[in-house]
């Protein structure tokens, strides 16, 4: 109770100081709208948010099912060929460098206003931490486990599916974790370089006409997305990972 | 004319042994065991004693064939390595476990699971078919290992310490219990150990190791019947001779 409680607690405390900043005259109300008005958008226009956001959803679950693609076979590449990993890993690192923000109307120039660029976006905002902390899983398998598998004479393939895939699998779900809450700040970069539909669109049309409530309502929407996101994230990593989640204990005699 | 090769009759005594002939090996500069002979006969359980990093694990490397030697040689039939720690599998059940040596080469999972089944229930495991590790008792973990390491199907077992991490009422049980398997299941067997007593309970020679790098300092033959009783006079002398060579005044 405690875990929930106090960070909402704490949370109301906030929303509450900015409610009170602005009801007492702190900021203009059409600049800064107050809460409750954020909240009366996000009521009264919920067909529209609602619409927008199946459109956002949809290009970072699908991006990041990309993403997760992509950053597999590249850690099971890297982690089998020492050369590609040589090659590969400083440029990997030095894609993290692109300003993203820039290379999305880049992308949306040459790929066009369909979810193309937007997948592309997302998927590369993301796959970054996937790869990374796969890669580390898959390496960081027992050495002696793996002697043991030679003095079984498994081939270097049945000890990848035995061994090491299952091994890399928690490395998996941790980067995914990280990968969702950056890849829809990618899907808004996204929707911002050029798009007719979408949450990131829908906070442009607003802001241009001064609808600034519903402008927040966009953003908490995105927000909470990537939370929920996280959270079914964990639940999921909890019942397909049961294993790593026990510590090690003498149960049975 | 191409000639069939002739193929030498090789009988069991020839083919399941271990031959160590003057071996040395370093590691950069660090010599893990210096001019090291030993032989092991089929179906022998050599247990070989030694202090802390005397070149225990790297004598069981050489054997499995994990390493080379950098001078000398090692004539070995295939074998199979039980690691110190348990190294299961901690996504899979005790049963997985135990066939990974199967599923390792090859083998389906159903035919892997099959031939495991009898195994669990002749160690005592029956009922934990689908436990994790996690949920097993140390003593438990320790069979499935050695389990897993015999449904390899090598003739001989390399045992690196397979007992240390359990607690004394434990490791006394799973050495009789080994005592038993090992009657029943007969291989060519090293075991490394730093205790002098489960040496002594457990094999048919004790070979004694200098501390590093590692030379062989006696070689003491346990010519006493089994079931052995630690308490039994003759295995207290043995015992005492092996930690008397080990340097451990009595």
């Amino acid at each position: 109770m405690k875990r929930v409680g106090l960070p909402l607690a704490l949370l109301a405390l906030l929303l509450g100081v900015w409610e009170l900043y602005v009801d007492l005259g702190g900021a203009d109300p059409v600049i800064l709208p107050p809460p409750h008005d954020v909240l009366k958008s996000l009521v009264d226009d919920r067909g529209l948010l609602w619409s927008n956001f199946l459109v956002s959803a949809r290009e970072v679950v699908l991006g990041i099912v990309l993403a997760v693609m992509v950053a597999l076979l590249l850690a099971i590449a890297i982690h089998f060929s020492a050369t590609l990993r040589r090659a590969a890993y400083p440029l990997l690192i030095a894609s993290q460098t692109i300003p993203f923000p820039m290379l999305a109307p880049l992308l949306v120039l040459w790929l066009g206003f369909g979810i193309a660029p937007k997948l592309v976006v997302i998927a590369i905002v993301s796959f970054f931490p996937i790869v990374v902390t796969t890669f580390a899983a898959l390496e960081a398998v027992d050495r002696d486990l793996l002697k043991l598998m030679r003095t079984f004479d498994a081939s270097r393939g049945r000890t990848f599916w035995h061994v090491e895939l299952p091994s890399a699998l928690p490395g998996v779900f941790t980067g995914t974790k990280v990968a969702v809450v950056v890849a829809v700040i990618g899907a808004v970069f996204a929707e911002l370089a050029g798009a007719n539909s979408g949450l990131g669109y829908l906070f442009q049309q607003a802001e241009a006409n001064l609808l600034i409530p519903r402008a927040y309502a966009a953003v908490v929407i995105l927000s909470l997305f990537a939370i929920v996101l996280f959270a079914l994230l964990t639940i999921a990593e909890h019942r397909v990972l049961p294993w790593a989640y026990q510590s090690r204990g003498d149960v049975a005699q | 004319m191409i000639e069939a090769p002739v193929k030498e009759p090789r009988d069991l005594l020839e083919r399941d042994t271990v031959t160590l002939e003057v071996v040395s090996r370093k590691y950069g500069e660090l010599a893990a065991l210096a001019g090291v002979s030993l032989r092991v006969r089929a179906q022998e359980t050599v247990a070989v004693v030694g202090p802390s990093g005397c070149g225990k694990t790297t004598l069981l490397e050489l054997i499995c064939g994990l390493q080379r030697p950098d001078c000398g040689c090692v004539t070995a039939a295939p074998a199979a390595l039980m690691p110190q720690r348990d190294l299961l599998l901690p996504w899979l059940g005790a049963l997985d476990n135990a066939a990974l040596a199967l599923r390792a080469r090859g083998v389906s999972r159903e035919q892997a699971r099959a031939t495991a089944q009898p195994w669990l229930a002749r160690f005592g495991l029956d009922g934990f078919e689908h436990t994790r590790p996690a949920a097993l008792s140390g003593g438990m973990r320790q069979r499935v290992s050695f389990l897993r390491t015999l449904l390899a199907g090598k003739p001989v077992l390399a045992l690196d310490e397979p007992f240390a991490a359990l607690d004394a009422i434990t490791r006394a049980e799973m050495q009789s219990w080994l005592a038993h398997v090992l009657e029943r299941e007969p291989r060519t067997v090293v075991l490394v150990t730093h205790d002098v007593e489960e040496a002594v309970i457990l094999a048919d020679r004790v070979v004694v190791f200098s501390p590093r790098p590692g030379r062989v300092l006696a070689d003491i033959a346990v010519p006493l019947p089994r079931p052995r009783r630690r308490v039994d006079p003759a295995v207290v002398e043995l015992r005492e001779r092996a930690l008397h060579a080990l340097g451990v005044p009595s």
